[in-house]
């Protein structure tokens, strides 16, 4: 699936998109897996209060199973208007 | 419903004309049109040269539109338009706009100020304050951004 980083998870994980081939039954899973591999993906994922998670372009919760979804993207909280 | 999430700066003055007439040729007796433009506010010690505003295409444009048509269905708006920057901004420069269309202006004033809300928090844009050596620091979503969803509750 595709993972996508924005705003300072981008900057701390050093990339904006990868693909990466999981069998992660859910986000809190694939998170793990990820903090695992490297220690910026820890260092992004240390605080997961800090974060939101959209999957397939809809804003979801870490709990939300992986199962179909093509894409995740994780951000922080939004800043818009 | 228009939505524009563009890189490009707008015409405040022709956008709002453009959206008078295009309620006025749909024929729906809409009596309030409301319009909001958002600015890129300077820091308070004037150390912010420019507002980096990145956002997540195709996501955007999504978040943007059920957020549109949940006002439209709420006030029974007759149209509605939003209008988003990303990019580099500097400090005076329009950001994005909402403006409203509806039979009577309450609708057309609470549902801009819904829409705003829910801009600021579940449109996926963030906003990166650059300060004059290059270096920059996000800015953080407010708690009570956050708090002002609960009032649509």
């Amino acid at each position: 699936m595709d993972v996508l980083y924005f705003a300072w998870v981008r900057e701390r994980i050093g990339l904006p998109k990868e693909k990466v081939e999981t069998t992660a039954a859910n986000v809190r899973d694939l998170v793990a897996e990820l903090s695992a591999r490297d220690p910026r993906y820890a260092a992004a994922f240390a605080d997961l209060s800090a974060l939101r998670v959209a999957l397939d372009q809809d804003l979801s919760d870490f709990d939300a199973p992986l199962e179909g979804v093509r894409e995740v993207a994780f951000f922080p909280p939004m800043t818009g208007g | 419903m228009r939505i524009a999430v563009q890189k490009d700066a707008f015409d405040l003055g022709e956008e709002s004309q453009r959206f008078a007439s295009d309620v006025a040729i749909s024929g729906i007796n809409a009596g309030a049109l409301v319009t909001f433009t958002g600015v890129v506010r300077g820091s308070e010690k004037g150390e912010m040269v420019a507002m980096e505003i990145e956002h997540y295409p195709g996501m955007t444009e999504r978040a943007i539109k059920t957020i549109t048509q949940e006002a439209q269905q709420r006030w029974s708006l007759a149209d509605a338009l939003v209008i988003h920057r990303h990019g580099r901004l500097v400090p005076g420069e329009q950001i994005m706009m909402v403006a409203t269309a509806a039979r009577h202006r309450s609708d057309a004033f609470e549902a801009a100020e819904y829409l705003m809300d829910y801009l600021k928090s579940r449109a996926p844009f963030w906003k990166k304050e650059m300060t004059q050596d290059g270096t920059g620091n996000w800015v953080e979503a407010k708690h009570s951004d956050e708090e002002a969803l609960t009032r649509w509750d």
